[in-house]
């Protein structure tokens, strides 16, 4: 018979050196969603209370990103809010769709429209030269 | 006073899925949803099944859905719910007959995390030593009975059985903050797992369900922030 104790039994190995994205995913969430609440409400006063969004124009734009600055505020407002929106929709596909298939062909389509805008997003705002 | 009693039964052998019947009964207000299953079984319909073993709160075996929220049937006085009253057997877990449910997945879950203490050291002629501020730190959570209202509460679980579930994670808690035990980090490896404590959308569900009042989302919080401290 094998020579069999609790304490053997107890110290199975567990999976352990498995990954660590779901812990970074989470904590992504918490640290994102604090800097979006404040980039998303210095965007929303700029461009609905100190000015009128029917009055900005091309020129106020191009203003703006003049300054290296407004094109970083603008640059972490895009890239923080994507990838605090990819991740809350992964997880809600995770919990939602069941079938295996079903789950991967739309995380793939999600993925694919989210890289799209921010590459899309990334060259507009890295590229731009105000046109005189 | 009239009791309307719904029950969600399912015999296995001859049906394909649940449905509602129906039992008139008289009970006192002071009575329990498990002394009127047990006029159901013992006095209406002998095939009723149910599980139930001390009716005192303590062993949990008889946790079920009454009027929709998960509750031990023992704990529950008739005066207490809305009159007819519907029980059904908990979510998410395959059903056996009525209202016993398959807890196989339920309890793979649990000793998934190491439920046990794990201490090679020698501890000496004593016992091991522990102060009243370190025994606080996990008192809330060795309040549980494994009655599994809290993890088919939660409707991540309903929906991905593969999901370890509030209970595991409490057990887990209950000696990862035990300053008795070595084994935290190992536990805290399988519970940053896809299907561990992140999968835990913070419905409050299982707070809700927990008949022994235990902070279930509150000791999940706890995990998270631990597994980000150790890595």
């Amino acid at each position: 018979m094998q020579n069999t104790t609790r304490t053997d039994w107890g110290r199975r190995q567990p999976p352990i050196g498995g990954s660590n994205f779901e812990l970074y995913a989470w904590f992504f969430m918490r640290v994102s969603g604090l800097f979006l609440v404040l980039l998303a409400a210095g965007h929303m006063f700029i461009m609905h209370v100190f000015n009128d969004t029917l009055n900005l124009d091309y020129e106020f734009v191009a203003a703006r990103w003049d300054t290296p600055y407004w094109r970083t505020f603008d640059w972490l407002l895009l890239a923080l809010s994507i990838l605090h929106g990819t991740n809350g929709l992964r997880i809600v596909m995770h919990d939602n769709i069941a079938n295996k298939l079903h789950r991967s062909l739309a995380l793939y389509s999600l993925y694919f429209v989210s890289t799209a805008f921010f590459v899309l997003g990334t060259y507009v705002l890295v590229a731009f030269v105000r046109q005189s | 006073m009239d009791v309307k009693l719904r029950i969600l039964r399912f015999n296995p052998e001859t049906d394909r899925k649940g449905h509602w019947e129906e039992y008139n009964i008289e009970a006192d207000p002071d009575e329990r949803i498990l002394d009127l299953l047990h006029k159901v079984k013992w006095f209406d319909d002998g095939s009723l099944a149910f599980r139930r073993s001390c009716a005192h709160g303590v062993c949990g075996s008889d946790a079920m859905v009454v009027n929709g929220e998960n509750m031990l049937a023992c704990q529950v006085l008739v005066k207490e719910v809305s009159n007819p009253i519907k029980i059904e057997p908990i979510r998410g877990l395959p059903v056996i007959k009525d209202l016993v449910v398959d807890m196989e997945t339920f309890f793979e879950s649990y000793k998934k995390v190491m439920p046990y203490l794990v201490n090679d050291e020698v501890p000496g002629e004593r016992e091991r030593l522990q102060s009243p501020e370190d025994r606080d730190k996990f008192e809330d959570t060795t309040k549980c009975i494994l009655c599994a209202a809290c993890t088919t509460s939660c409707p991540v679980f309903w929906t991905a059985d593969t999901y370890v579930g509030p209970a595991a994670i409490v057990n887990a808690h209950r000696f990862v903050f035990d300053s008795r035990d070595n084994a935290s980090k190992q536990r805290l490896e399988i519970l940053k797992d896809v299907n561990g404590a992140f999968r835990c959308r913070t419905a409050f569900n299982c707070t809700t369900a927990c008949p022994r009042g235990i902070q279930v989302t509150k000791a999940i919080e706890d995990v998270k922030r631990e597994t980000l401290t150790i890595n």
